[in-house]
């Protein structure tokens, strides 16, 4: 698998073109497509566009961006200005985009190329990316898997090494967990971090863009592209951001990791050989210097409750706008525009989108407010308490990112709960809004998990320089293929 | 049906009205989003992703019409709240592109306050808070209920909203109308809103209970919408208080519902609709941050409030001697005011510029079609036209026809006078030769006079007058008629 950087070097360098990449990348998807079912949309045309324009730039010797010709999927939940942006939901199947979210157009101005619009459950619903109303997608380490969700198009499409870089969502760990399913390097960011313009909201106070990548390098560049004040969004955070790339490292010397009590607890009982894998990598993380503390999260026990009713209340509203009145499906016989807005919902939204929509909607409703959303907010403070606490005594938290390794397709969509239990470690980061990520750690009978890597708000430089110095000491990623291998060799 | 309710209408009942206003602000861009914010455009232009609700899309509050509506506050001695937010109403609605509302529930930019009508009283306000506006909807057929069809403008939607909510102190419908015209009045000084109802710039909604006289115990309500002048406002509130009456009259209980008003039939309906059974939902909207206004902001904005209506009234009657009824007219509309006294510093006769403005232009206006702001009539033409008339060079009836030129042309009185003939004939041998003729035509009167009858006085001097075609100086008519026949 090349990585971002590698080929914008080599562009740069003239030793292949941005066209003769991005051909690559297009075949490399459609090859793998029938069996991976990475893609909602494959776009060629622009993708040859843009390639040209990146090679045109080279011939005439001018600055090339950080991203220069590096081909990049998109998950579908973010817009680009004239094409479809479905957001894995039928009621959204022939949504075009009039604009193009920020982050994508941060992407393209960096010289990345966008060669598709990747996969995902239904609104970002999910953890097994078996809610998109079009397909599932495979796990490119074992087809009969599941790739993790909500993100896991971009994950399986990286994780099969047909891009480097790929553009997910997280909201309670849609990033997190694919990256740990597909091996590859996935951050979730501060929240305010990188814009949410142009990002179809799911949970509009959790939300957050990041990027999905071979390695961490390419993430500290892709954050790097994508982070930052927008004015399009009020909630963006005016803070500078940092040289993410200039903060990678490679030794861990003065650096005191926690590891969260609690966890540990949980993971030793659950599935002893996870957690035998995550005690490695604590082991490795203390052999390049770090130091270990035992750190609690007391409250972290509430999160799973605490986000299964922010989050479904927001959506609630959130999804209230998709009614076919004036872009998407629409469904209508007869009746008045009300049994108009009745059926298009209840044609267009999936089980688990409705789920979530009823969960929510009761929560919000008139005496049921104070006792739901009310108390889940007043946990989610508590919740932050615990990691400010925590890092008083630590620089990072290392701690599991998921709590099993990739399971078969079908395995738990019969019940709901046991799909939610797969976001228990990933949760309590989102609802603090502090920034975390997973990076490939190991794996279990032969299936990769990854390690997550939790910072203080806006300490993604120092995140990233510690995923770094792990990455570059064990190379867990480095020393396999996964089966359904992209590049063509 | 409305004389049926009238006569069985009991006497021992009081009325207890609370409005609730909707004021569009008039900013320059949409409340959350860059569009043009106007009136009056080709259907579905002033549209863009964000008040269209699409997906992806975020709103980010507009300043300006923050600062509009603390600036109202301020004006109206509201408490501004130093923290506030924006949460979302949620109900489905065509009109609505996100299906909710952005709005403020439980923590409006200002609480308190009071609006002092010209009588004196007080009518305390409970909140004013900052939201955005629907788009509109347009039946095929008028109703939605069995509409072939809807049609949609959006407009509308995301244009600057702020509602602001009465106690329920006002005692009658002319009160309640007495508040909307101070309010209006308050708004249009400080340049916030275009407040025509007929656009839709100012909206009324109203709450109406009865209770016997002397209670202090509330009613229970209803609330009274679709009034699209202040007129309807008094009739339906008219009709509401008899309706009720009535109700109570034939032992019925008021239900607390919601009656639209018919201005056709002159009558409130129930609507009944599905609306009523909303539960909106409400929670801070994910989307924006909370709202925090420093206090030098604060102070900045008081001090650039302009003199408001009642003060100015006041400085009239004080200044200018005049009546309160020729000073609330003319310090109710910023126009007439800023033109009224451009015309009393440049003529030094604030009376006569007061007459003059509450009289002769206003009619001339009308005629032509005008405005005080569109007319081409400069303040120091009507001031000249005063002096003109003050100095006997015109007679107060070429002044009337001159006021009308320079309103309908902004020509100079001087040119008019010269263009028509207008100058006024102080020449006394001329004026004792029009006498002469006059009464020779008409011996009869110089008897009539004799024997007392001042009218026959009177009819000479309009033969004279007559005669000269008005330009003749009046006075010096009759005084040469007096001394002719004694």
């Amino acid at each position: 698998m090349r990585t971002g950087h590698e080929i914008r070097e080599a562009i740069a360098r003239k030793q292949t073109s941005a066209l003769e990449v991005v051909e690559q990348a297009l075949e490399s998807a459609g090859r793998l497509e029938t069996e991976l079912h990475a893609y909602i949309r494959l776009l060629p045309e622009r993708a040859r566009i843009k390639a040209r324009e990146i090679d045109a730039a080279v011939t005439r010797g001018d600055k090339l961006g950080p991203l220069a010709g590096v081909p990049i999927a998109v998950k579908d939940i973010f817009t680009v200005a004239g094409e479809i942006a479905t957001a894995g939901s039928k009621i959204l199947e022939n949504f075009r985009s009039p604009y193009s979210a920020t982050v994508v157009e941060k992407l393209e101005r960096a010289g990345a190329v966008i060669i598709g619009k990747t996969n995902m459950d239904e609104f970002a619903m999910g953890s097994s990316c078996e809610n998109s109303a079009f397909f599932p997608t495979r796990n490119p380490w074992d087809v009969t898997r599941v790739p993790g969700g909500s993100s896991g198009g971009s994950a399986a499409t990286v994780g099969a090494g047909t891009v480097p870089i790929g553009l997910g969502t997280d909201t309670g760990g849609s990033i997190r967990e694919p990256a740990s399913f597909c091996n590859i390097v996935g951050v979730k960011p501060t929240y305010g971090r990188v814009s949410r313009f142009g990002m179809i909201a799911f949970a509009s106070s959790l939300d957050q863009a990041g990027p999905m990548t071979a390695d961490v390098r390419d993430a500290a560049q892709t954050l790097e592209v994508i982070a930052g004040f927008d004015e399009f969004d009020s909630t963006s955070v005016d803070v500078p951001v940092s040289d993410y790339t200039a903060a990678l490292r490679d030794d861990l010397s003065g650096v005191r990791v926690g590891i969260v009590a609690e966890f540990e607890a949980e993971i030793g009982a659950s599935d002893p050989a996870l957690a035998a894998l995550y005690k490695a990598a604590y082991a490795d993380l203390e052999r390049l210097g770090a130091t270990l503390v035992e750190v609690h999260l007391p409250h972290a026990r509430y999160g799973l409750a605490t986000y299964y009713l922010i989050a479904p209340a927001e959506c609630s509203s959130n999804l209230a706008r998709y009614d076919g009145a004036r872009y998407g499906r629409r469904v209508q016989n007869g009746g008045d525009v009300f049994e108009m807005f009745e059926r298009t919902r209840a044609a267009g939204f999936g089980d688990e989108v409705k789920r979530r929509i009823i969960l929510g909607t009761y929560a919000l409703s008139a005496g049921y407010y104070d006792a739901y959303y009310v108390r889940a907010q007043k946990i989610r403070t508590l919740i932050k308490r615990d990691f400010d606490t925590s890092f008083a005594a630590c620089d990072v938290i290392a701690c599991p990112a998921v709590s099993c390794a990739p399971f078969e397709l079908g395995q738990k969509m019969q019940d709901p709960v046991s799909m939610y239990l797969m976001d228990y470690f990933t949760i309590p980061m989102s609802l603090a809004g502090i920034p975390a990520l997973s990076v490939p750690a190991g794996y279990v009978t032969g299936l990769p998990v990854g390690l997550q890597i939790v910072a203080p708000a806006f300490e993604e430089a120092r995140m990233l320089g510690i995923a770094h110095a792990y990455e570059a000491a064990t190379g867990h990623a480095r020393r396999r293929e996964p089966p359904l291998a992209g590049a063509a060799r | 049906m409305s004389t049926k309710v009238a006569n069985a209408a009991a006497t021992d009942y009081e009325p207890v009205i609370g409005l609730e206003v909707h004021v569009e602000l008039k900013t320059n861009s949409k409340m959350f989003c860059g569009c043009r914010n106007e009136f009056g455009a080709e259907p579905n232009s002033l549209v863009c992703p964000i008040c269209l609700g699409f997906p992806g899309t975020l709103p980010v509050i507009n300043r300006k019409a923050v600062e509009y509506l603390c600036k109202t506050g301020l004006a109206l001695g509201c408490s501004i709240a130093a923290h506030s937010k924006f949460d979302r109403k949620n109900y489905f609605y065509p009109d609505m592109p996100k299906n909710y509302q952005i709005s403020q529930y439980d923590m409006p930019l200002t609480t308190g306050g009071s609006v002092t009508l010209p009588s004196g009283k007080r009518v305390r306000l409970n909140r004013i808070h900052l939201e955005e506006d629907t788009g509109k909807n347009v039946h095929a057929g008028g109703r939605m209920a069995g509409a072939e069809y809807t049609l949609i403008d959006y407009n509308r939607a995301g244009v600057p909203l702020m509602e602001i909510v009465t106690e329920p102190d006002l005692s009658s419908p002319d009160e309640a109308e007495a508040y909307l015209v101070q309010l209006k009045a308050v708004l249009s000084a400080l340049g916030v809103s275009d407040v025509k109802m007929h656009e839709g710039s100012l909206r009324c909604d109203a709450n109406v209970s009865i209770r016997p006289a002397g209670s202090s115990a509330l009613g229970t309500k209803a609330e009274v919408k679709n009034m699209n002048s202040f007129r309807s406002v008094v009739s339906a509130l008219e009709y509401e208080i008899a309706r009720q009456k009535a109700s109570l009259a034939a032992g019925e209980r008021i239900v607390q519902e919601t009656r639209n008003w018919d201005e056709a039939r002159k009558l409130t309906y129930s609507t009944r609709s599905k609306e009523q059974a909303h539960d909106y939902r409400y929670f801070p909207d994910p989307d924006l941050v909370p709202l925090s206004l420093e206090p030098a902001t604060l102070e900045r904005w008081r001090a650039e409030l302009p003199e408001l209506p009642l003060a100015k009234r006041g400085r009239f009657m004080e200044s200018y001697g005049l009546s309160d009824y020729d000073a609330t007219i003319l310090s109710a509309d910023i126009p007439t005011a800023v033109f009224f006294e451009a015309v009393v510093a440049a003529s030094g006769e604030p009376k006569a510029a007061a007459n003059w403005m509450l009289n002769d232009v206003p009619r001339a206006l009308e005629k032509h079609g005008l405005t005080i702001e569109s007319t081409r009539m400069k303040p120091g033409q009507l001031a000249e036209l005063i002096k003109l008339v003050k100095s006997g060079t015109i007679s107060g009836k070429a002044a009337k026809e001159i006021c009308e030129a320079m309103v309908a042309d902004g020509e100079d009185p001087q040119a008019v006078i010269a263009q028509r003939g207008l100058a006024q004939v102080s020449d006394e041998a001329a004026i004792a030769k029009l006498v002469d003729e006059a009464l020779a035509a008409n011996p009869d009167s110089i008897a009539s006079y004799k024997a007392g009858k001042t009218k026959a006085l009177e009819f000479v001097v309009g033969q004279v007058m007559k005669a000269s075609r008005g330009k003749a100086n009046v006075e010096i008519v009759r005084a040469a008629l007096i001394k002719r026949l004694e």
